[in-house]
Order: C-alpha cells, then sequence, then structure tokens
C-alpha cells in the first residue's frame, strides 16, 4: 500500500472553519430573532429587567473577552514568527481568561438564582409575561454563549499540548489559527449580546 | 494499484474495517445502508397507517398508538431518509469521483458525521422503549402541545438537532471539497449536474439546519425548564416556533429534491446518448431554487395567523420557485428529443420521477395559492402533494440513481427484467395510493386523524390496497438489488456509457481513486472518448 497522499491544504482547513461559522451565526441567529420579536412586544419589561443585571461584571467580561481576542491574535503572529515559547504564553492567558469569564458568569448567574430568579422559578412566572421572557432568554443566551467558552478554553488546552509535543508549530499552524478564528466569533457574539442584554435603558 | 476499495481494509479486520475507515466510499456504502435500514422501518409504520384507515373505526391499533405511528413515520422519513438520503450515501460515494478528487476534504468529519446519523436514529428509535412513549405531536413538533404532551418529545427533538449536526458536516465538507479539491481543467462549468446540485444543497444543508438546532434546543429546554418562549400562558408565542421551524424544514424540502434533480440531469443525457440541454440553466435553475427555497417558508402558515400582506408575499414567492423546477423539466425533455434513446430501468425509474414529480409541483401550485390553500390545509390533499414531491420525487430519484449508479459501486449487474417489473408496480401502486388522497383532501378528509365518516370509506379502502401494491413493488426491487451482490454479472467499468469522471475508472472503484490526477478538457457530457 502507498503512503497516504496529502492532497488538502491550510486554505481547506480554513474555510471549513469559516463555513462552521456561518452556522454559528445562524444558530444564535434564532435566539436574536426571538429577542427582537419580545423585546418590541414587551419594551418596557425588557428595560426594566436590563437595568437589574450587573452591569459592573457584564462591563468587566466585556473588556477581558475582547482582551483575550487580542492575545489570542498575538499568539498566532508569535507562532508564525517561531516564538513558540511565547505563543504557548499567550494562549496561555487567553485559556485563562475566559475561565475568569466563566468565573464571573458562575458569581452573576448565582446571584441571580439565589433571588429565585431562574426560568421556571414559582417567584419569576408570577412577574409580567416580559420579564419572564427576558430574564429566559437571559440564561439561555448567556448560558449557550458559556457553552461556547467552554468549547474555546478546552480546544486551546489541547493545542497547548499540541504546541508543546510540537504538533503544532510555525509551518503547522492552522489548528491553533481555526481556534483563535472560533474564539473571535465567540467574542463577536457576545458584544452583541452585552448590549442588549445589559445596557437597555 | 488494480485493487478494488473492497480490498484495501487499511488494517483493520471485519467490521472495524467500516465503521472507522474514513475512505469516503466506504463511508457512502455505510450511510447507503443505514438510510435503507431507517426507510424499512419508515415503510412498515407507513404501512400499518394505511392498514388502520382501511376502514372506519380502530381497525389495528387505538387512538393514541395511531398518533405515535404518524409522528414516528414523519421523523425517520425526513430527518433519516430522504434529508440524508442521496447527499449521504451517493453523494458521498461520488461527488469525489466526479470532480476527480482523492476524498472529500475532511475526511475524519465525514467519519463523525455517519456516527452522528446513527447515534442519532437509534436516539430516535430509542424513544419507543424510554419512559414516557413516542411522540405523539406529529413530526413538526408544534408547540404548545409538544410542550404539554407527557410523550418522549424531548428525545425526539434531541435527535433531530444530532441528525442535524451530521447533515452540517456534510454539507460543510462538500463546500469545501467541490471548491478546493476539483481536479486541475474542472472548471465550474465542467462539473456534472449531480456535483452541481450537491453542491447547492450543502449550502442549503450548512444555511438552514443550525435554525433546526436552536429551535429544537429551545423547545427541550422549553420542557425541561418552562422557558416561556413558545408557551402562551408565559407570554411566549407558539407561532415563533412555526416560524423558526419552517425557516430550516421549508429548505429543507430542498435537501431532499435537489440533489434528486441532479441525478435524473445525469441520466437523461447519458441514456439519450446527447449532451445535457440547456446545462447552465439546469445550473443556475439549481441555485435559484435554493435560493428562493430559503425565503418561502411562510407557506406553510397561511391558516396559522399571519397578515394578509405577508401571506401573499410568500404566496407569490412559492409560486415563483415552480420557474426553476419548470426549467428544468423542460431541459430534461428537451434533452430526450431527437437524442436515441435507450430505455434502460434507470431511465424508466426516471420517467417514473418526472411524471410523479410534476404532479406533486403542480399540485404544489394550487397550495400555495393563499385562497385555495385556507381550504385544503391540513388535509389529505397536503399529504398526497407532499408524498408525490417526497416520495415520487426525491425517492424515486433515490431509486434511480441506485438503478444507476449501484453497478459502479458493486461492480455487478442487476436483473434488467425484474428492475423493469418492480418499476411498473412500484409507480402503479404508488398512484393507487397517493392519488385517492388528493380526492379525500378536496372532500376535506382532515390529516392526522385516526378515525372518518363512512362516506371516506371508499378511497381510503383504495388507497390502503395501493400501498400494498407499493410495497410488493419495494419487495421485488430491493430483493432484486441486492441479490445482484452476489449473483450479478459482471458489470463492466462503464456499463451504461456515461461521460462523467466515475465511468473512466473500474467497477468498483479502486482504494486509490485515480492513478493519476486527471486533467480535465472538457465538458461533463461531452462524447469525445479518452479523458483519462
Amino acid at each position: 500500500m502507498q503512503a497516504l497522499v496529502k492532497y488538502t491544504d491550510d486554505v481547506d482547513a480554513k474555510m471549513g472553519m469559516w463555513l462552521f461559522l456561518f452556522t454559528e451565526m445562524l444558530f444564535f441567529g434564532g435566539m436574536f430573532l426571538l429577542y427582537a420579536v419580545y423585546s418590541t412586544k414587551y419594551s418596557a419589561d425588557f428595560s426594566g429587567s436590563s437595568s437589574e443585571l450587573n452591569r459592573v461584571i457584564g462591563t468587566f467580561n466585556t473588556l477581558i473577552l475582547i482582551t483575550s481576542s487580542f492575545t489570542a491574535a498575538l499568539s498566532l503572529s508569535e507562532i508564525k514568527k517561531g516564538a513558540l515559547q511565547s505563543a504557548s504564553i499567550c494562549l496561555g492567558i487567553t485559556a485563562l481568561i475566559g475561565i475568569v469569564f466563566l468565573i464571573m458568569k458562575y458569581i452573576e448567574w448565582s446571584a441571580k438564582i439565589g433571588h429565585g430568579i431562574y426560568p421556571g422559578s414559582a417567584y419569576l412566572n408570577e412577574m409580567a409575561h416580559g420579564k419572564v421572557l427576558f430574564y429566559s432568554l437571559y440564561f439561555v443566551m448567556t448560558g449557550i454563549h458559556a457553552f461556547h467558552v467552554l468549547i474555546g478554553i478546552a480546544v486551546f488546552i489541547v493545542i497547548l499540548f499540541m504546541l508543546r509535543n510540537g504538533t503544532v508549530r510555525e509551518n503547522n499552524s492552522i489548528k491553533l489559527e481555526n481556534a483563535a478564528l472560533y474564539w473571535h466569533f465567540v467574542d463577536i457574539a457576545w458584544i452583541y449580546l452585552f448590549p442588549l442584554l445589559y445596557l437597555l435603558r | 494499484m488494480g485493487t478494488d476499495f473492497y480490498m484495501n481494509t487499511e488494517g483493520r479486520k471485519g467490521v472495524l474495517s467500516w465503521i472507522l475507515s474514513t475512505d469516503h466510499k466506504r463511508i457512502g456504502l455505510l450511510y447507503l445502508y443505514a438510510v435503507l435500514g431507517f426507510f424499512l422501518i419508515g415503510v412498515i409504520i407507513g404501512l400499518l397507517m394505511r392498514l388502520e384507515l382501511m376502514a372506519p373505526g380502530r381497525t389495528i391499533v387505538n387512538a393514541r398508538a395511531y398518533d405515535s405511528l404518524f409522528t414516528l413515520h414523519g421523523i425517520i422519513m425526513i430527518f433519516f431518509f430522504i434529508i440524508p438520503g442521496v447527499p449521504s450515501s451517493l453523494g458521498n460515494f461520488f461527488l469525489p469521483l466526479q470532480i476527480g478528487a482523492r476524498d472529500v476534504a475532511f475526511p475524519r468529519l465525514n467519519l463523525l458525521s455517519w456516527w452522528l446519523y446513527v447515534i442519532a436514529g437509534l436516539t430516535a428509535i430509542s424513544t419507543i422503549f424510554l419512559p414516557g412513549g413516542p411522540p405523539d405531536t406529529g413530526w413538526t413538533l408544534y408547540p404548545p402541545y409538544s410542550i404539554k404532551t407527557p410523550t418522549n418529545v424531548s428525545g425526539t427533538a434531541l435527535a433531530a438537532f444530532i441528525v442535524g449536526f451530521s447533515s452540517i458536516l456534510t454539507g460543510l465538507n462538500f463546500i469545501t471539497t467541490i471548491h478546493r479539491l476539483r481536479a486541475p481543467g474542472m472548471t465550474w462549468f465542467r462539473m456534472p449536474l449531480f456535483t452541481w446540485t450537491l453542491y447547492s444543497t450543502a449550502w442549503v444543508q450548512v444555511l438552514a439546519t443550525p435554525v433546526l438546532a436552536i429551535t429544537l434546543l429551545l423547545l427541550i429546554l422549553e420542557r425541561a425548564f418552562g422557558t416561556g418562549f413558545f408557551d402562551p400562558a408565559k407570554g411566549g408565542d407558539p407561532l415563533m416556533f412555526e416560524h423558526l421551524f419552517w425557516i430550516y424544514s421549508h429548505p429543507a424540502v430542498y435537501v431532499m429534491i435537489l440533489p434528486a434533480m441532479g441525478i435524473i440531469s445525469e441520466i437523461v443525457p447519458t441514456f439519450s446518448r446527447k449532451t445535457v440541454f440547456g446545462y447552465k440553466a439546469i445550473v443556475f435553475s439549481g441555485l435559484s431554487i435554493a435560493t428562493l427555497g430559503y425565503v418561502v417558508w411562510g407557506h406553510h402558515m397561511f391558516t396559522s395567523g399571519m397578515s394578509d400582506v405577508s401571506s401573499m408575499v410568500f404566496s407569490f414567492i412559492t409560486f415563483a420557485v415552480a420557474v426553476p423546477s419548470g426549467i428544468k423539466v423542460f431541459n430534461w425533455i428537451a434533452t430526450m428529443y431527437k437524442g436515441s434513446v435507450e430505455i434502460k430501468p434507470p431511465l424508466l425509474y426516471a420517467f417514473a420521477f418526472i411524471f410523479l414529480f410534476s404532479i406533486g409541483g403542480l399540485t404544489g401550485l394550487v397550495n400555495s395559492a393563499v385562497a385555495t390553500n385556507v381550504h385544503i390545509h391540513g388535509t389529505f390533499f397536503i399529504v398526497a402533494h407532499f408524498h408525490y414531491t417526497m416520495f415520487g420525487g426525491a425517492g424515486f430519484a433515490f431509486f434511480t440513481g441506485l438503478h444507476y449508479r449501484l453497478p459502479k459501486m458493486t461492480g455487478r449487474m442487476y436483473n434488467f427484467r425484474a428492475s423493469t417489473v418492480a418499476c411498473i408496480v412500484l409507480f402503479i401502486g404508488f398512484n393507487i395510493l397517493y392519488f385517492p388522497m388528493f380526492l379525500l383532501g378536496w372532500q376535506g378528509m382532515p390529516r392526522r386523524y385516526y378515525d372518518y365518516p363512512p362516506e371516506f370509506h371508499g378511497n381510503n379502502f383504495i388507497s390502503t390496497i395501493g400501498s400494498w401494491i407499493l410495497a410488493a413493488g419495494l419487495l421485488i426491487m430491493f430483493i432484486n438489488l441486492a441479490r445482484s451482490l452476489f449473483k450479478g454479472e459482471k458489470a463492466g467499468n462503464n456499463p451504461w456509457d456515461g461521460t462523467t469522471l466515475e465511468w473512466q475508472v473500474s467497477s468498483p472503484p479502486p482504494q486509490e481513486n485515480f492513478e493519476k490526477i486527471p486533467h480535465i478538457t472538457r465538458g461533463p457530457y461531452s462524447r469525445e472518448k479518452n479523458i483519462l
């Protein structure tokens, strides 16, 4: 049997990633559609509930997530220069920021749940319809986003190992590049979620 | 070289050499067998439904069981047979061969998508045995009932969610493959039409399926936590579910029919010994069906409560889809005109497709007019219409494709006489089964009802008889095809005198698709010889 011929290249892999990101956009799009309809229908309840969210944590998370996109991009440019050590450090920082983001999310969610506000709770169900829907959207949208952050962190940790054992290196950096693309998407999704959920007035 | 792909096990033994293989040909066959397995289950459920409806009142099952039967029939046939059917089985096997590629762009994702498909299928079947029992909502899973019912709606939604993932991976893989891995000289307009339709289909899969995924996920969350998105008691709107559901599920019918049209577009020129008439018209009509198909979902909801303006816009665009579909039919007919038409089994099945699909398409126009739609919405007329398009269309095209390509996949030829008999029996059975449903629907018999007043008895009785004839046809057809695997004569590399690349390699294809990647210098249906 002859050796396997390599017949694909980085451009293919990147194209696949972009197509996957299209599907992610439409996946989030379904939730944004619900948001658009219900926020129009219940605009007063939506802006009222929005001001009950913790804007400090929201802003903090926005800032660190943007920073992590920067460190992810930095990691990529470092690896292309062949600076594997600093690429690893940048990637490590990115994953770490992701973890901090999730911890803040956890604090935020527990505070709300502590007040009896979560989908299906008796306390929430007695509130106005607009509030029920706002908080359901809040938990579902930030929850699904947090799940994406979690996946991103896992991918970065795998790539950190690949950097150590030499699978990912300066002339074979497509895995890191695709992971960074994915991370930018997670970041951009948050940039839409933040004003829609936290900054309504 | 010289060994076919069946011989190369990549060092694995037995069944492992199949279920762990990343070879697109093996995955194509894995899909083929899995898809046919689900088709069989769906057919059996369908036969049971028809048996129940043979006479008024209880015949074999109670009303509750009947609800589950039509739900499972829909879920299995749509998500596990027609949507993945052609692209994943025949598409996987032939796409790389048709464009002169070694494999698809992401072979491992390809295998993953098959695994997801199987896991999803088992999840769907498992709802029958799990607490709650199989869903009774209809395959559309409309809330608010799907929120309230104690049956296992969440399991079914999860199954459709997973199979959606599989569909997305296939679509993503095909788009990248077609963009990046075409052989040198294989320009866009030298691509075979089957590849073109797989391309249009893949875009629909990638752009529509995620909307279904989020919709189903929201339904699961709704049932698990009571989020209220689709629950009027909490301010949510069930209509939003219908919109989101059909934003996917209408484009999905083009995932079913486009590859089917691709199959026919290849067979008609092959058996007319002519190049295809209006190659570019077929290409662009396929692309425009895919595009327009994305914005017609509202025609499923004329009676659900939409503004008159939206209804009219959706109705108009739906009429517009008929234009590119008509263009294809005219092109097929024009290809045969003055050709030396040779009626072999694949072409016979293609004729059946064109006839049945035309009835399905024309009755689609009856549905798309808002006024008539209100009259026939949710009746057996709709059931008849979509079986003519989905089964008479996509299903028959799948059979057509099998008869055309199985000799290439297995290297063995089936019995012509038996397949001709099967085609005629299928065609007769199909019409006896489904045509009375048009009449029933027009008279006002609603779909998804367990019982009916005596005046509908006659047509229901005829329809059930038709279902047995159809089943007999399927039996003859599949036995004949299966028999060819073991006892068929050697088919030869190019039994039909086909012109596209896959007919230039040996049958069954070698492990390495092409010894040397070919350089393409002519269009796909040009009858000049020797391109390898």
